[in-house]
């Protein structure tokens, strides 16, 4: 990230498609567990937002800023716009044939999305940012807007829960 | 396995069309696709300003595309809506509510480019009229360089400017014949119009309107034969008493 941060510094357009692939995957698969029907337009709009972003700041800034925080930043800006579009506006209901793919060595991933689901909206973008994405606690709280002590306790607190619902699952 | 790791293990890569709809949304990357045209397939270049590019759509497409405007292009469905509006302009031969970027051209080129893209289908206008037009006469030259780079031809009609002599003259998307085939696609006889470049004739007018207009205006050609007036020069039509044509000469 450092490197690319210089190289981001010095010319934007060249060095955005490095970001890209550095970047897409963990917004994509975080992106899929907190909006799992928009994860890929919003990883999409995430990166374009990202780009017309960049151009306009100074080198300097560019190579101070936490990319990956500030990434998710917009990202989660742009699903909390999304939800409240979405609450405007009818959405069609989508039915997907689930029929006879099991792969032990995956993880149930419809299981863990409901269990998700079942965390406060809050503690949920903690765990998931901590646990599917990977950020630290520092940039946990940078992307949340709370102390890094919160983001502590959130994280813990969304785990706590999880283990609970899956106890009553057995 | 700990809930940790479970959680860890939830992460799927992002499908390749997450990249693909970042470059182009950047404008990083054009998306292109292949349309029919009056001269065979062509490929048209676009991002989020417009459409920046058409083509022969042949293997090296992609090639001079890049070469030209320094980004790369990718295989891909322009915007929705747009894809009728390519279609009606390629067909019309006019941009229409198509929306262009032409940023590949100077702004010099571009006011000539606009220009252009109002001359009439089925008509042809000189590389004079159009340096007069964009207030500029002595620029006939940089007038016929700038067709010969027009990024969106078809679009832009640079098929319907021609040579200042009269002659039908070069094409940048594929040879002088293409430019014959698509004037004749118009209704055009471009055989006649270098027939009366070859007799030096500029000008047509009727002897009942006392009105003069290029040859190829559409009031021209309802001249019938017996009231047919023939002029080398505007001057020579003024001085014979003839008024320039509104539509035409505008």
């Amino acid at each position: 990230m450092e490197e690319l941060r210089r190289r981001l510094a010095r010319d934007v357009d060249a060095a955005f498609p490095d970001l890209v692939a550095a970047v897409r995957d963990d917004l994509y698969g975080g992106l899929c567990r907190l909006h799992p029907r928009e994860a890929e337009d919003l990883a999409q709009e995430t990166l374009i937002r990202a780009y017309r972003a960049l151009q306009g700041y100074e080198p300097a800034q560019i190579r101070t800023m936490n990319l990956r925080g500030w990434l998710w930043t917009i990202a989660l800006n742009l699903g909390r716009n999304l939800a409240r579009d979405r609450a405007r506006r009818p959405q069609p209901v989508e039915f997907e044939d689930r029929h006879g793919v099991e792969d032990p060595e995956l993880p149930d991933v419809e299981a863990w999305d409901a269990r998700l689901s079942r965390l406060s909206s809050r503690q949920r973008r903690a765990v998931v940012l901590r646990h599917v994405v990977g950020l630290s606690y520092a940039e946990i709280a940078g992307v949340l807007g709370v102390p890094e002590g919160t983001a502590r306790a959130d994280v813990h607190r969304g785990l706590t829960r999880l283990r609970t619902i899956m106890e009553v699952e057995r | 396995m700990t809930i940790e790791q479970q959680l860890s293990a939830l992460s799927s890569p992002a499908p390749s069309r997450v990249t693909a709809g970042v470059m182009l949304g950047t404008g990083l990357v054009d998306g292109c696709s292949v349309f029919d045209s009056p001269i065979g397939e062509v490929m048209v270049a676009f991002n989020p300003l417009g459409v920046s590019a058409v083509d022969l759509a042949d293997d090296g497409a992609p090639g001079r595309f890049e070469a030209t405007h320094g980004r790369p292009v990718v295989e891909a469905r322009p915007p929705r809506g747009w894809d009728a509006a390519i279609r009606r302009a390629i067909d019309r031969g006019t941009p229409g509510t198509l929306r262009l970027d032409l940023r590949s051209v100077s702004e010099f080129q571009r006011s000539v480019l606009v220009e252009a893209a109002h001359i009439p289908r089925g008509q042809v206008r000189s590389y004079g009229w159009l340096a007069d037009h964009v207030g500029n006469p002595g620029a006939v030259r940089a007038v016929g360089s700038t067709m010969a780079r027009n990024p969106v031809p078809l679009i832009i009609p640079c098929h319907r400017v021609v040579r200042s002599d009269g002659r039908i003259g070069n094409y940048s998307l594929g040879g002088p014949h293409r430019k014959w085939e698509l004037l004749e696609h118009e209704g055009i006889d471009p055989g006649w119009l270098e027939g009366l470049a070859a007799r030096r004739v500029r000008f047509v007018g009727s002897d009942t309107t006392r009105v003069y207009c290029h040859p190829s205006c559409a009031h021209a050609r309802r001249i019938t034969a017996t009231h047919r007036m023939e002029f080398r020069s505007a001057d020579e039509a003024l001085d014979r008493g003839f008024r320039p044509c509104a539509s035409c000469m505008a």
